[in-house]
């Protein structure tokens, strides 16, 4: 049973309510009677009892099944938590479980349910409170610098169902982590829906990198709702990579830096392929005294799809800066890219606000000059490509770099 | 090594090579010389098969192979290597990366250092290639790039231009070491075009031949410093008579 407060309890659920119809503005609009609710799975104790192919689309996602550089786990298949472990050189100095026991257990969740993401901002996030919900509770206690990778995994195993989940981060005072979350779908899904909610508090002094790779499908929705809050001296990076067919995307995360001389980074790296409708955005809302956001995207458009990279800095703080970089290829005469730079000084006259978006081919001067040094048309425009889907601007552990590195080389490789 | 049969050559639909000729044998250096606007530059762009520059008529022979329709990859990989005067940046793609793709002989990371560090290069191999480079790096970076490649023929675009007087013996010694003019002159196998306008990069390398291009047409042979002699006291001016 949850610790939220009656009140609390009756008050979201009237703001959802009165949201459940509620479109939201950006990304098309889905018909959420298309899709089910799975039923609960039973859980299993080491992730390489899990099917083989359910092993296989989690590993491509970025997740380690052998668990050896990772501080520990959480997996989610459809709508069940079947996996979360520590590993034991790192208990003491984080937790992670299921939402549901999470808010059971811990009464002063009650101040982070629903404080980064407004529970009645669309129909997504009211359905996500109105219907039964898992995802993870991570929580980094203070101090504690977690040097390993904490790996998180959502996946969809079943057709046309309907994945809900709300998670919450909370990196304690003086606390780092890295988490990896991946997120995928079972190779006889088709089609469904993933709803998640993710809402992360970076507490004074404290260091985040998330970094979320995703692995859907031509015929999958997804509406993603992310609120970040950075307190003093926080460090918040998100690292967004997409380089899989979908249905449609559309998601717009928004950190609001509270604390003084805190930070966040929005990176992505998108690959648009055959007919996925992406929109991808990042929002950083500078309130603290010295607060700094960057947002730097790439894309690439291949085939019929359409991208919309949105980004979009507030500073409401005179003394606050930050820049926001875009750039994209296309691919395709069919393709589409749609650059949207917005930057908003609210009452701050003071701070400094920059963009620089650009959509261009690859100019055939830098081809020809890599051909003079011995590499084809092709291989001159792949080492091209894949120096502007830069991974290094993560700023991930090499591992994890050459992982992501080689998969786009695949993806690249099969769409060219 | 390089045989070059009564070439023309149009850029962007004007004629701007008229019937060159030239030889190069297995170890020579020959020096360009002439004004802006006179071909040099097209000559080596052509000899290194870049696609804007359009062969309408004649021959060009390496090492006894017509390579006159080949693209630049597969005359790279015969053994041509140039040194670009404005190379493009490329971001992304890191310096080290383009050093372990030249390497001919398969990837040798102290290959690489080591060059790197004849270059004053090492804190430049993780950096975006050339970009962001002041002038002397870039031409730092070009030579790295040839050292790597190891050509046979190796292709100068006027190498000292934008470079210190602190760097210039630096650019001059590599260019000797790619020539191998540190070989026995009898069993010197590399050979070099160098263009140069100002002529200060002969102070350190030796030349064999010199040719004076104008509009389009090698008007003139001799010994290179003789002609630089010429061209200093008269210029280009007198050159043109001969045409």
């Amino acid at each position: 049973m949850s610790v939220i407060s009656i009140s609390k309890r009756e008050e979201l659920r009237r703001l959802a309510e009165s949201a459940i119809d509620k479109k939201a503005i950006y990304g098309e609009d889905i018909d959420l009677s298309m899709f089910e609710e799975p039923e609960e799975k039973e859980e299993v104790d080491e992730l390489s009892k899990l099917p083989p192919e359910i092993q296989n689309v989690a590993a491509s996602s970025g997740i380690d099944i052998t668990e050896k550089d990772r501080a520990g786990s959480f997996v989610q298949l459809d709508h069940s938590v079947i996996y979360q472990k520590i590993q034991s050189a790192y208990k003491g100095q984080l937790e992670i479980m299921d939402i549901r026991d999470a808010l059971e257990k811990y009464p002063e969740l009650e101040e982070y349910w629903w404080k980064a993401v407004r529970v009645d901002q669309d129909k997504y996030t009211a359905y996500a409170e109105l219907h039964p919900v898992h995802g993870y509770f991570i929580r980094v206690f203070p101090g504690q610098k977690v040097d390993r990778a904490i790996q998180a995994c959502l996946l969809l195993q079943e057709n046309a169902k309907m994945q809900n989940v709300h998670n919450i981060v909370i990196i304690e005072e003086g606390a780092s982590a890295q988490i990896i979350t991946g997120c995928s779908i079972a190779p006889k899904v088709r089609e469904g829906l993933h709803i998640g909610i993710s809402e992360f508090y970076v507490k004074k002094g404290a260091r985040l990198v998330f970094t979320m790779i995703h692995n859907w499908a031509e015929g999958f929705y997804v509406r993603p709702r992310t609120g970040i809050i950075v307190g003093d001296n926080g460090t918040y990076i998100n690292n967004y990579v997409l380089l899989k067919p979908v249905k449609s995307i559309q998601s717009f995360p928004t950190a609001i830096l509270e604390g003084e001389n805190s930070k966040a980074v929005f990176n992505s790296l998108i690959y648009g392929l055959k007919d996925s409708n992406i929109d991808i955005g990042s929002r950083i809302i500078l309130r603290g005294k010295n607060s700094a956001g960057e947002a730097i995207s790439r894309a690439i458009v291949a085939d019929r799809s359409q991208i919309y990279a949105r980004g979009t800095l507030i500073a409401q703080n005179d003394d606050s800066r930050a820049h926001l970089d875009c750039r994209g290829i296309l691919f395709s005469n069919e393709g589409m890219m749609y650059a949207i730079p917005e930057l908003v000084a609210d009452k701050s006259p003071k701070s400094i606000l920059s963009h620089e978006a650009a959509i261009g081919p690859i100019a055939e001067e830098e081809i020809e000059y890599l051909m003079t040094r011995g590499l084809s048309k092709d291989e001159a425009v792949s080492l091209i490509t894949q120096g502007f889907m830069d991974v290094k601007i993560l700023g991930l552990p090499k591992h994890l770099e050459d992982y992501i590195r080689k998969m786009i080389e695949l993806t690249q490789k099969e769409s060219m | 090594m390089l045989l070059i049969e009564d070439l023309y050559v149009e850029v962007g639909g004007s004629p701007i090579l008229k019937g060159i000729n030239l030889e190069i044998n297995d170890g020579e250096t020959h020096v360009l010389l002439g004004p802006n606007g006179g071909g040099k530059t097209t000559l080596l762009m052509s000899i290194m098969g870049l696609p804007r520059y359009k062969v309408t008529k004649g021959k060009i022979y390496f090492k006894g192979i017509d390579i006159t329709n080949l693209p630049p990859n597969e005359r790279a990989k015969l053994g041509i290597g140039i040194m670009f005067q404005k190379p493009p940046s490329i971001r992304g793609v890191k310096l080290y990366q383009i050093g372990e793709i030249t390497l001919r002989d398969g990837k040798d990371g102290d290959r690489i250092k080591n060059y790197a560090e004849m270059l004053n290069l090492i804190n430049h191999l993780d950096r975006d290639l050339n970009y962001g480079f002041s002038g002397g790096e870039l031409k730092r970076s070009e030579l790295f790039q040839l050292l790597c490649q190891k050509p046979e023929l190796v292709l100068l675009d006027e190498p000292e231009s934008g470079v210190d007087l602190d760097n210039i013996a630096l650019i001059g010694n590599v260019i000797n070491e790619l020539l191998g003019k540190e070989d026995k002159i009898k069993t010197r196998r590399s050979s070099g075009i160098i263009v140069t306008h100002t002529g200060h990069i002969l102070e350190y390398v030796n030349a064999d031949k010199g040719h004076v291009i104008i509009n389009g047409k090698i008007i003139c042979h001799g010994s290179p410093r003789d002609l630089f002699e010429e061209v200093k006291k008269y210029g280009y001016g007198r050159c043109s008579e001969c045409l």
